[in-house]
């Protein structure tokens, strides 16, 4: 087994259209890394150099302490999970399974013998004879899983493998590839623009935008402190409100003339600076005592079951609120929230830069 | 989804498929009867009367060697032209499905030969490999070859061969490159990444994939090569030297137009349409089953 390290890689292609724009990072022996981001961001493009399915314009790609940049994907020793499953439709699955084995000279009963246990371990024994086509979604997925591991490969690559399936299954496999990601201890990278599978997913979580990473870390860091307003919003559902507001000195910002105290404020802003307030909306508490709050006008509320999204305005701008059924009043216009100091992110409004502390 | 037009009388549709069956029925079903028809009579040297002879054409038929000879021939010719386009128009798809320079302007032109008429074809060819004219005879003829389709046997065949191949390029090849632009490119690279180099890529995944479209092709070239290339032999060779290249279709004309045997051209008729409903059939047959993957 073994990691792989990113440096400064770049894709460009004809037409000097730059789609990966310099990313480094190591991908720790064994560790599961998502690489999520929305579509066009380059994380696709990055897996697929990293497969050798692209060529890299730029920048080296190392799987272990070899620079794999000029091989070939077959001598990479990596195995790939399509979006589309990319099944042999005229091979059974058996066959699909053992495809791989057979190119590589592998002797018969050794092909027999990881397959059948590739099928065991996926449940897909009763399937061995069938073609493809005779399978349901959920099915091919894991032929396609299974097609990865009986080639016992040194990192597998995943390309949004889960996009296919509908919302129930999709839950379900995504609890099994971890599973099965535990069980083989295989480095594993993945890439979804799904950001509840990356947060679950991922012992790395990689955000990307742009060809470029904004944030690494820990799908918590990256939740609890985002980097940049871009990440902020796209990590977390409903995403983060931002708000306009201004530093009205250490530990203290206003928004629309209401004053919030901030745990986490870079030091040395000049009062009157603009500044962007960052709340999650889970983060907020309707009513309470606290000395930091905010007065919203509430538009509509959505229901969710276990909890409501109250939709509204606050100092001018959309807010959203979340708050479990029944702890606000029906029909409530105006909402007095307060503010956990902890909760507040600031982001520069020109960099879209967290302004927390160095 | 299916889509259904509906309609509230039943005249209006029926006045729809009019014109459709009329020719169908003027066009296809009558010369055919009349061929079956014509195929029980026998009629006299000078054409002034004829009479019902029931099957009488057609035990001639099959006593005649020149018949098997023909039969021989046709499967000569067609399974040589099958071959030979088929082969050339997948290497020439394979080719033009990788993206490359120009790309447009070479598919364009590979499809221009199916444009040009079979007898046209025929004279082109035969002026290039013409033994005294031809451009391209006078090569061969320096490299020692007593090449003269015009009394070679063999050596016309191999001429009609090359233009009716020359010609079913394009169209097998349209249907070729159409094929491997719907293999999925990520099924591609999944065999790329399972250690398959680009020749046993070919052999275990596209070649098996498109095997609905080969069998289609196959199909439908023998029957070009069965009826179509008639203007391409009438215009070349004209059936010779001494009726070594007289396939069957060429011999209804032979014996019917030439000959003057309308009953027994009407029988070899017959025998030909009976041969291609049962390509046909076993086509429709294959296409809904076994072929598909």
């Amino acid at each position: 087994m073994a990691g792989v390290t990113l440096d400064t890689v770049r894709k460009i292609y004809a037409g000097n259209v730059e789609a990966v724009k310099g990313v480094s990072l190591g991908i720790e022996d064994g560790s599961f890394c998502v690489l999520v981001g929305p579509s066009g961001c380059g994380k696709s493009t990055l897996l697929r150099m990293i497969a050798g399915l692209e060529t890299i314009s730029g920048g080296t790609v190392k799987i272990g302490d070899r620079v794999v940049n000029e091989i070939e994907p077959s001598d990479r020793d990596i195995a790939m999970v399509f979006q589309n499953y990319a099944l042999y439709p005229h091979m059974s699955v058996y066959d699909n399974m053992a495809y791989g084995l057979k190119n590589r000279g592998t002797p018969k009963d050794e092909i027999e013998k990881r397959v059948k246990e590739a099928a065991r371990i996926l449940a897909i024994e009763p399937f061995l004879t069938r073609k493809p086509r005779a399978l349901s979604g959920g099915q091919r997925q894991r032929v396609a899983m299974g097609r990865a591991i009986v080639r016992k490969p040194q990192v597998f690559l995943f390309d949004e493998p889960l996009s296919n399936l509908d919302a129930k299954l999709r839950v379900q496999m995504r609890v099994e590839i971890k599973r099965l990601q535990r069980a083989l201890g295989v480095t594993s990278i993945y890439v979804t623009h799904d950001q509840v599978e990356a947060m679950t997913l991922s012992d790395k979580l990689v955000v990307m935008s742009g060809g470029q990473i904004e944030q690494v870390g820990t799908p918590s860091e990256v939740y609890r402190r985002p980097e940049t307003r871009f990440v902020a919003t796209f990590i977390g559902s409903p995403p983060m409100n931002i708000l306009p507001g201004k530093v009205e000195g250490p530990g203290r910002v206003s928004v629309g003339g209401q004053i919030l105290t901030v745990t986490d404020m870079r030091e040395g802003l000049s009062p009157g600076t603009a500044i962007e307030v960052g709340l999650r909306p889970e983060d907020v508490q309707a009513g309470g005592s606290s000395s930091s709050t905010l007065v919203m006008d509430v538009d509509f509320v959505e229901e969710l079951g276990a909890t409501q999204l109250f939709h509204g305005k606050v100092a001018g701008a959309e807010f959203i609120v979340q708050a479990s059924t029944g702890q606000i009043a029906a029909g409530t216009r105006k909402l007095t929230l307060s503010v956990d100091p902890a909760n507040v992110h600031l982001f520069d409004p020109q960099t879209t830069k967290r302004l927390g502390r160095v | 989804m299916e889509k259904r037009a509906l309609f509230s009388g039943k005249v209006l549709p029926y006045a729809l498929l009019l014109p459709q069956l009329a020719i169908t029925l003027i066009f296809f079903y009558w010369p055919a009867s009349q061929a079956v028809w014509q195929s029980f009579l026998m009629e006299d040297a000078f054409g002034l009367s004829s009479e019902f002879v029931g099957f009488e054409n057609y035990r001639f038929l099959f006593k005649q060697p020149e018949y098997y000879k023909a039969m021989v021939t046709t499967v000569v010719f067609s399974s040589s032209v099958a071959v030979l386009s088929l082969a050339c128009a997948l290497l020439l798809a394979t080719q033009a499905d990788k993206s490359l320079r120009g790309g447009h302007a070479y598919k364009t032109l590979l499809i221009w030969p199916y444009a040009v008429a079979p007898a046209i074809a025929g004279v082109l060819w035969m002026f290039m490999f013409h033994p005294s004219l031809g451009t391209l005879a006078r090569p061969i003829r320096a490299l020692g070859l007593d090449w003269n389709p015009m009394l070679n046997g063999k050596h016309a065949m191999i001429l009609l061969v090359l233009s009716a191949t020359w010609k079913q390029i394009s169209y097998n090849f349209l249907f070729f490159l159409a094929g491997l632009q719907a293999i999925p490119k990520s099924v591609i690279e999944a065999a790329a990444i399972d250690g398959s180099g680009p020749v046993r890529r070919f052999w275990t995944i596209i070649f098996p994939l498109l095997s609905p479209t080969t069998f289609f092709l196959i199909v439908v070239t023998i029957v070009y090569v069965f009826f179509e290339t008639f203007g391409i032999i009438d215009a070349i060779t004209g059936g010779g030297p001494a009726g070594q290249t007289t396939t069957l279709v060429y011999k209804v004309y032979a014996d019917g137009r030439l000959g003057g045997d309308l009953g027994g051209s009407a029988a070899q008729s017959v025998i030909l349409m009976v041969i291609v409903i049962a390509l046909t059939a076993i086509q429709f047959r294959y296409v809904e089953r076994k072929v598909q993957y």
